[in-house]
């Protein structure tokens, strides 16, 4: 798994080295990758860090409120269920037997009782047989028989007790608070008083408390001894087992039937079997943070996006310069390959023009020497034949003067005119050569133009081999158009055009002939190429080439097949010094 | 024809070339010796000499060395340099090292011939300035003197 994952991303990012669309695709794809993971990676994990801080502060700021309200809600029912029971418990302390078993004693005092306590429903005295023998309240309890009532046992055993819920009077919950009294003479008898649980209740729930939070009392039976809004009325079961209790308040998790998570605290109430809930949606508390991090989330994914948008933008520039600066490295690199190529080829033509020049001055020689024998009488014979073989020798003569003429050209010693520099101006050298060609032009339907639209400044060159640059490249443009029968309505025209580039000065001769193929194009300044079926030397460009280069320009061309041709010409305002080796 | 006593030599490795060039001369009435390389080129410079036609390209001595050395020890010998070789740069080259012309293979045997006497009338004419100064304006006695040191030849012409 992890071996194919690495290979794939070996593939995907895997650089090709030469100069091809792929190559910058790829490297686009990788820097963008990188650049975007080292942006994105650290806001991530910020992101994240912050996340889980900030949720841990926000659980503490939610536990501590709610165990603060626990602990006051566990104080105040403390507080009233203690004051109920020591209440009844001083009841039972201040009077014997004797007065509270009779009922109107019992009644005046459970009166007194009620006019400054709420809640209080009945009052009983019940003997040590467990039998009620007093009983002041709406039932008819009197008589009553508790024996063996687990109730009863519990408060004789502890001394005070208080009882879970339970439906009584009028469909109220009530809770029963017993004391057990041990008189001196040994009398024994406990105080039963039952009350409703309303007090409870609002002790639990405050008027204008948050409803989020649900305040309740259980037993450990797990009923509620008060009104839950999770888990239902008072008396009712709560559906899940609460924890073993602890002594100290306990603050714990749990997932309720809703899916939602709450926080619970639970406390035990001193001296009651009661336990009390406090329960709140942990949500509530988070509905702010929620809010604030749809907010944040946004603003990450919109800065991701960002920075996605952005890395690519810039890289698709930057390797966009890059692919331009490498094409024109290749450029450049293809035109020195080209040059040098064209100097070498230039260097092997005169080398064997040089080695050719040799023979054939022996040659020239020997056939001299025949015809100076027969020219000369040296020798004798018929004088017809002779003639006949006088007229091979200069054959053999005329034909090595054109061999001449071609070493002599390749070597560059038709240009023999001395190197002479001088002050000249551009357009005259190129209307002069004009005024050579301007009758076969118009022989031939072409529209000769020259074209300066601003005045050229002087230039140190030669003006000999200029106007035989410029002689070569128009009568290649002239033949290019003579052979040309495209399009034939359109008008044939050459137009040369010069202006400044810096300190050079740029001619362009531009035809539309019949252009040249790139095959042509690629061998257009080498010797002996030539288009022309037996017309031309194939030393034209090639000369021309030379000159220019010489000159200290340099000559370029475009062409289209069809189209036409364009021929540029730079040339520096003052030359390099060189000297002249062909 | 008239026979022309200027005493040429024929410099060039090209036996072939040499030697039906100096057929040819002779021919015209030009009596050459031929040297096939640059030594032996010296050595027959120590005759009288006239005009030296000299090749550039040689195995051994080149012809640069010989003109050198030609213009040396014989300044008053013209040389012509007569090559396949001939750059722009050798002929200048050559104009400076003293060469009198500079022409290029394969060449018409007139151009050489007409460049052969112009080589030989400069060579006098600079003699006799030289010794008429010497002799204080008398060009008679000039003459003499370079019939006696045998630079100037009897002429018909």
């Amino acid at each position: 798994m992890l071996d194919r994952l690495k290979a794939y991303f070996a593939r995907a990012f895997e650089v090709p080295d030469a100069v091809s669309p792929a190559r910058y695709e790829t490297l686009k794809r990788l820097m963008t990758v990188l650049m975007v993971t080292v942006s994105v990676a650290p806001l991530l994990i910020l992101t994240f860090i912050s996340h889980s801080q900030y949720m841990q502060t926000l659980e503490g700021e939610m536990e501590n409120p709610l165990e603060s309200l626990a602990r006051k809600t566990q104080a105040a029912l403390e507080l009233y269920l203690g004051e109920r029971v020591s209440t009844v418990s001083f009841m039972a302390h201040a009077y014997h037997l004797q007065t509270l078993s009779d009922e109107h004693t019992l009644n005046r005092i459970f009166l007194a009782l009620k006019s400054q306590y709420q809640g209080f429903v009945d009052m009983g005295l019940v003997d040590k047989t467990g039998r009620q023998i007093a009983y002041v309240g709406p039932y008819q309890l009197k008589g009553a028989d508790y024996a063996g009532k687990q109730w009863l046992k519990d408060t004789e055993i502890r001394g005070r007790y208080i009882s879970p819920a339970f439906l009584g009077y009028r469909g109220y919950p009530h809770l029963v608070i017993a004391v057990h009294r041990l008189e001196e003479n040994g009398a024994e008898w406990t105080l039963r008083v039952a009350t409703d649980t309303l007090r409870l209740q609002q002790i639990a729930v405050p008027d204008g408390k948050s409803r989020d939070t649900d305040v309740f009392l259980v037993d450990n039976q797990g009923v509620l001894q008060t009104d839950s809004i999770l888990y239902g009325k008072a008396l009712e079961k709560i559906p899940f087992q609460l924890p073993h209790a602890l002594h100290d308040t306990e603050i714990i998790r749990k997932e309720g039937d809703d899916g939602r998570m709450y926080l619970m605290a639970l406390c035990t109430i001193e001296g009651t079997d009661f336990r009390l809930v406090t329960i709140k949606p942990v949500d509530t508390a988070f509905r702010p943070w929620l809010a604030l991090r749809a907010e944040l989330l946004w603003v990450i994914f919109g800065g991701i996006a960002l920075i996605v948008i952005v890395s690519n933008l810039l890289m698709r520039h930057l390797v966009d310069r890059l692919r331009a600066s490498d094409e024109r490295r290749v450029a450049v690199f293809a035109q020195m390959e080209h040059n040098q190529k064209l100097s070498s080829i230039g260097r092997l033509a005169a080398g064997v023009a040089h080695e050719v020049n040799n023979p054939l001055a022996v040659i020239l020689e020997k056939a001299g020497l025949a015809q100076d024998l027969l020219t000369m009488n040296k020798i004798g014979g018929d004088e017809k034949e002779k003639q006949t073989l006088v007229k091979l020798l200069q054959g053999i003569e005329s034909t090595v003067e054109r061999a001449r003429g071609i070493t002599h050209r390749l070597l560059g010693f038709a240009r023999r005119m001395e190197v002479s520099r001088q002050a000249l101006h551009i357009e005259e050298v190129i209307e002069e050569t004009l005024g050579f060609l301007e009758r076969e032009a118009r022989n031939r339907g072409v529209l000769l133009e020259a074209d300066f639209p601003e005045p050229l400044p002087e230039l140190i060159s030669d003006r000999g081999q200029l106007q035989q640059v410029f002689l070569n490249l128009i009568g290649n443009a002239l033949d290019a158009q003579a052979e040309f029968r495209g399009k034939t309505n359109e008008a044939r025209f050459i137009r040369i055009r010069g202006v400044t580039e810096g300190q050079c000065i740029s001619v362009t001769v531009a035809d539309n002939g019949k252009g040249m193929s790139q095959e042509v194009l690629r061998h257009i300044f080498e010797p002996f190429y030539s288009t022309k079926k037996n017309k031309g030397t194939g030393l034209g460009m090639f000369i021309t080439y030379g000159i220019v280069q010489k000159l200290g320009g340099h000559i370029t061309v475009e062409s289209t097949e069809g189209e036409g041709t364009t021929f540029t010409v730079v040339l520096p305002l003052t030359p390099p010094d060189v000297s002249g080796e062909a | 024809m008239t026979k022309e006593d200027i005493k040429i030599i024929l410099v060039d490795d090209e036996k072939q070339f040499v030697d039906t060039l100096a057929e040819r001369l002779a021919m015209r009435g030009f009596a050459a010796r031929v040297a096939y390389d640059g030594p032996s080129a010296l050595k027959e410079v120590t005759q009288p000499t006239d005009v030296i036609v000299l090749d550039l390209r040689m195995p051994g001595m080149d012809g640069f060395e010989v003109l050198r050395s030609v213009k040396k020890n014989n300044p008053q010998v013209q040389v012509i340099i007569l090559t396949g070789h001939g750059g722009d740069a050798e002929e200048q080259t050559a104009y400076r090292m003293g060469a009198y012309n500079f022409l290029r293979k394969p060449m018409d045997i007139d151009e050489l011939l007409t460049s052969i006497r112009m080589a030989y009338r400069d060579k006098v004419e600079n003699a006799m300035v030289a010794v008429s100064l010497a002799e204080g304006g008398d060009f008679e006695s000039a003459r003499e003197v370079l019939k006696e040191k045998d630079i100037l030849a009897d002429r018909d012409a």
